[in-house]
């Protein structure tokens, strides 16, 4: 069956609004994406039929929520092929999901030892292991990149070395869309025992991910870049790390007994879920995720890869177009600037027109140092956007180009 | 020499011509290019606002009773904004310059326009001229 967008536009009701006047075309999915009415049903239907706390009450309604909530941790399982659910825990988003980690590992990492990052990556993987770097006096090493926006790795084994106890790294830098070569930096990593995080915040909607194949310590995903609810991530970890590292926070839901002098934890994964979890926002990416295999993540990505060489070509025809990160394998995201203009002011212009794209940025300072710019303008696409909005995206940019110079 | 309140009033004249937004930001855009650029030197960190998303570069100096501003920007929407502030701030008593109601931008619209991020800009332009002109009428 061919790919029919229409029909999955019609699932996502907030793309059919005016803003200023014009139809609305949302290219700023990078930072979130649209939620489809599944989504949006199940919370209502937890709200209107099954609100209750989870897996403490023995009654109806708690139970109901208690399985709405686990059998998501199951289909999250069986999306990245995890080997159980207790590897499967619930976080805020990503950024709580890799603190998590190198909270934990503060327990564990010595100095004389080395963090490994990539020079692409977004600030919630840069900080977290700053920190950790500051607390145990490790050393933060980075990948470099070259000028396409691509990871190098020639030298990667005098960076990661036999003192390397984490490399972490994106799948699909957010900035520039640039698909990392995780396989290599995975091979080099496991070959001196270093333990390994794959951050799929960028392609957690649009590729396949098989953790057990990669045979990666930890992965994460978010929820609302995926279509589902904010405020919830996913951290997988192989059960022996998680049972390794010492939980991030205290309170209800992650212990086994408390007496006021001291307690003993739960098991995986309530050890790293202290408090209420998220649990409209767990059935509300249940139906995210159903709903994006149904589409077909390999379709959605070939679209998607249609509509970024698309734009790429279209926008190109504009006098001082400049794509900023032309890798060659690159996914969903066209950052750019265009000489003479800055980011801002085409973020401005774009609205005005009725078109959504993320300028600044995009919490990669590093990145945009190395390109020796401020800030890009960026559009990023999915599974809804059509050409026809890629052809209202170039003719507002023409204008606000206009305007500006 | 006209007024801050009779400056307002030519500029809110001015942008009342236009129904279109996209015509109101060409107007601050066109505003924005016939400022007088700031020397490269006179751009330094010191003279930065605070606050603003874009970077704003704001001199001011004392002229007899007057407060002078000059001002650059690296984003020219921005550049316009600051513009249409000195349009009516500029070689105006400091006294009055740091007590003044500028009831144009509501009057234009452009406060409720504004993004949050952007309104939070514009009022930290506000603030840093009458702090300066606060500082020279003292």
């Amino acid at each position: 069956m061919s790919y029919d967008v229409q029909a999955i536009r019609q699932q996502f009701p907030i793309l059919n609004q005016k803003i200023h006047g014009r139809p609305l075309v949302y290219l700023d999915n990078a930072a979130t994406a649209q939620k489809p009415i599944a989504v949006i049903d199940a919370i209502s239907d937890y709200y209107l039929n099954y609100n209750a706390n989870v897996h403490r009450g023995v009654h109806t309604l708690s139970q109901r929520a208690t399985d709405a909530m686990e059998a998501v941790r199951e289909d999250v399982r069986a999306h990245i092929n995890a080997a159980e659910t207790a590897e499967i825990i619930f976080t805020r988003g990503i950024t709580d999901s890799i603190n998590t980690i190198a909270f934990g590992m503060g327990a564990l990492v010595k100095k004389g030892q080395n963090i490994v990052i990539t020079a692409v990556e977004h600030h919630s993987n840069i900080v977290p292991w700053q920190m950790l770097c500051q607390r145990t006096g490790a050393e933060l090493r980075h990948l470099p990149m070259n000028e396409h926006g691509e990871v190098v790795l020639d030298g990667i084994e005098e960076i990661i070395d036999e003192h390397t106890a984490m490399v972490a790294f994106n799948h699909i830098s957010n900035a520039l869309g640039t698909i990392n070569p995780v396989d290599a930096i995975l091979e080099r990593a496991q070959k001196v025992g270093a333990w390994t995080l794959v951050d799929g915040a960028q392609s957690g909607p649009h590729a396949k991910v098989d953790v057990r194949a990669w045979n990666v310590d930890f992965f994460t995903l978010s929820s609302h870049k995926m279509y589902g609810p904010t405020g919830l991530g996913v951290l997988y970890g192989k059960r022996e790390r998680l049972e390794a590292l010492p939980p991030y926070q205290g309170g209800g839901e992650m212990i086994a007994t408390v007496t006021l002098e001291e307690s003993t934890y739960a098991g995986l994964p309530h050890k790293f879920e202290a408090g209420t979890p998220h649990i409209e926002g767990i059935i509300g990416f249940g139906a995210a995720l159903k709903y994006i295999n149904e589409v077909g993540i390999e379709a959605i990505a070939a679209h998607e890869k249609e509509l970024l060489e698309y734009a790429t070509q279209e926008c190109s025809e504009i006098e001082g177009f400049r794509v900023i990160g032309d890798a060659k394998n690159k996914a969903s995201v066209l950052s750019f600037v265009v000489d003479g203009t800055h980011p801002y002011d085409l973020g401005v212009l774009l609205d005005q027109q009725g078109v959504a794209v993320r300028t600044g940025q995009h919490c990669t300072q590093p990145i945009m140092d190395a390109f020796c710019i401020d800030g890009t303008a960026r559009a990023s696409f999915a599974m809804y956007n059509t050409k026809e909005e890629i052809d209202l995206f170039k003719a507002a940019l023409e204008k606000a180009v206009t305007m500006l110079r | 020499m006209a007024t801050i309140k009779e400056r307002q009033e030519v500029l809110v004249e001015e942008f009342e011509f236009f129904d279109e937004w996209m015509d109101k930001y060409n107007h601050i855009i066109e505003m924005g290019k016939s400022l007088d650029a700031l020397p490269e030197e006179k751009k330094n960190d010191d003279l930065l606002v605070q606050g603003c998303q874009s970077k704003v570069w704001l001199h001011a100096e004392k002229n007899g009773e007057n407060v002078r501003f000059q001002a650059d920007a690296d984003a020219i929407i921005a550049k316009g904004i600051v513009a249409m502030l000195i349009d009516v701030f500029d070689n105006q008593p400091a006294k009055e310059v740091a007590a003044a109601d500028l009831g144009f931008l509501e009057e234009i619209g452009l406060k409720d326009h504004l993004s949050p991020t952007r309104a939070n800009g514009l009022m930290s332009m506000i603030k840093q001229m009458k702090f300066y002109a606060l500082a020279f009428a003292g």
